[in-house]
């Protein structure tokens, strides 16, 4: 099997009202025919600017937003028609790593039930054999032991960002969905989450999908890339090839507004 | 000098209860007239809290030494009410949350009117002229003035901010890091609007920031912050080409290029530590 995760037609739309009394409604497309294909072991980075749909698309893979029409089949199963039950133990499979890492942990648990939670969901392991891997992961991603007693407050942005990486892949998923997860961070610990996600994807062979709207990013990650604007794909192919020479002139407006680029050219 | 706006000597950031630790520590440099200097550095290295003590903004627990000249009065010496005549008026800030620094229950056109008011007599015609006015420097529709912070997107937001900061004509705008909560194509049109604008109003700027990408695009001059200490300062070519201290270049190595020549390297702060202390 050539593709880990491939997605055909995706449509979404939201129906935004006007006020209470107001019967005029708007329909914004949110996802308009979207199609994409994921290879096993590569990254794949959809691009775009706020408002273009790519988050609704990452959503809608992890069937925490409802499409309207379109299939997904990952990992040879058709996902959006699995009841919940087979839903959950599929999703296993599949985990996300969020945006804002001041907001995707819980303040009040400590960093230790933070990285049980998704074992004890999945019931994976004795008690002792979690706090073996719960041990091996955190130091993986660079903290140490000792921060598991710890609350999410008493971390930087970059930690907590490394636990939201732990806490994805504890479960040992294969595709994991990356939703900007450098992009609140300083440039020095975006290179070191960068470095980190690249050599967990070497060592556990895992697939990415990573959404950013941060082309420098991109080049450094991702195979493949998908621009994508007003819920719509425009643009898609190998990043170099993409880089070099982009065919669209919304993709050349991305590639031209990267900081930095103005005075070299 | 008649050519610096601001120049600051020997600037020291610490806490009341003083635990010896210095967070700003002794730092100098000079801001050009009409120029656009850049503090870049990580977060904790002091760069913020080196604007704040500008405006003199810090907060109570934290006390400050050291001369900071403004068009040649030191702003440590002066009261607090001169101090308020200065701030917006001549001194003008930006921060890197537009909808935190908007108030949400007020339109659009009462916050920048309230921005005039505090230093200006203005008629209600005037007012009115004057809001239009600024609106349409940051090209936003002028209608616009009766919408709530929350009827417009991140950049309209910034743009709102800028209009505030311009409202009085200021000297010198410091903005805080002004596009780091945007989209990179909203980012590159909140820059190009700063460039503009600064040639325009002929206002000189002292612009923070951590990504070195948005440096290049904007600074005449650099100023590198690492632990409270200036390592590093020069013009834009100089540092961004021929950079000297080992923190620059592994501040360099961190950023993404498009070009995908180098590779992204994480800074390795025990070898740091070791070059820094061969100096």
């Amino acid at each position: 099997m050539k593709y880990l995760l491939s997605a055909k037609n995706l449509s979404k739309q939201y129906i935004q009202t006007h006020g209470f009394f107001s019967r005029k409604k708007t329909v914004i497309d949110a996802l308009d025919n979207v199609s994409l294909n994921i290879k096993k072991g590569s990254t794949l980075a959809v691009v775009g600017e706020s408002g273009s749909g790519k988050s609704t698309l990452a959503r809608s893979l992890i069937r925490l937003v409802n499409i309207d029409k379109g299939q997904v089949i990952f990992d040879g199963i058709d996902f959006l028609n699995l009841n919940s039950s087979a839903l959950k133990a599929k999703r296993k499979n599949l985990q996300m790593i969020f945006q804002d890492p001041y907001a995707s942990l819980n303040p009040r648990m400590k960093i230790q039930s933070i990285m049980e939670e998704p074992l004890l969901i999945h019931k994976i392991g004795t008690k002792l054999d979690k706090l073996k891997k719960i041990g091996l992961m955190i130091e993986r991603v660079g903290l140490h032991i000792s921060d598991l007693a710890k609350y999410p407050h008493q971390f930087s942005g970059g930690q907590r960002q490394r636990i939201g990486i732990a806490r994805a892949l504890i479960l040992e998923p294969k595709l994991v969905i990356c939703d900007e997860p450098v992009s609140a961070l300083d440039v020095s610990v975006q290179a070191q989450i960068v470095q980190l996600l690249k050599s967990l994807q070497k060592e556990f062979g895992l697939t990415y999908l990573f959404i950013t709207h941060d082309l420098r990013i991109v080049r450094h990650i991702a195979d493949e890339l998908v621009v994508m604007k007003h819920g719509k794909i425009v643009e898609t192919g190998k990043t170099d090839i993409i880089f070099q020479n982009p065919k669209t002139t919304y993709t050349k407006k991305l590639l031209a507004s990267i900081p930095g680029t103005k005075k070299s050219t | 000098m008649k050519n610096n706006i601001l120049e600051i000597n020997n600037l020291k950031v610490f806490p009341k209860v003083d635990t010896g630790n210095k967070l700003v520590n002794s730092i100098s440099f000079n801001v050009q007239r009409g120029k656009t200097t850049c503090i870049v550095g990580e977060s904790g290295s002091g760069k913020s809290l080196t604007a704040l003590s500008i405006m003199q903004l810090l907060s109570k627990q934290l006390e400050l030494s050291g001369k900071i000249f403004f068009n040649g009065s030191d702003l440590c010496l002066i009261d607090s009410k001169s101090i308020r005549r200065k701030r917006g008026n001549e001194i003008a800030m930006i921060f890197q949350e537009p909808m935190t620094s908007l108030n949400p229950v007020l339109t659009i056109g009462y916050q920048i009117e309230e921005s005039i008011v505090v230093h200006n007599n203005l008629t209600r015609n005037q007012l009115n002229a004057r809001i239009n006015e600024l609106l349409s420097l940051v090209a936003i529709d002028p209608e616009r003035a009766s919408s709530y912070p929350d009827e417009l997107s991140g950049g309209q937001r910034q743009r709102i901010m800028i209009a505030m900061a311009m409202s009085c004509n200021p000297d010198l705008l410091i903005a805080d890091e002004p596009t780091t909560a945007l989209d990179v194509t909203v980012q590159a049109q909140i820059l190009d609007l700063l460039g503009q604008l600064k040639k325009k109003l002929q206002m000189s700027m002292l612009f923070i920031t951590h990504d070195f990408g948005v440096v290049a695009d904007i600074a005449d001059d650099v100023i590198v912050m690492y632990q409270g200490k200036i390592v590093e300062q020069g013009s834009v070519d100089l540092v961004l080409n021929k950079p000297k201290h080992p923190y620059t270049k592994a501040l360099l190595q961190c950023v993404p290029d498009a070009l995908g020549e180098k590779t992204l390297m994480p800074i390795d702060y025990k070898k740091l530590e070791r070059e820094m202390a061969a100096i």
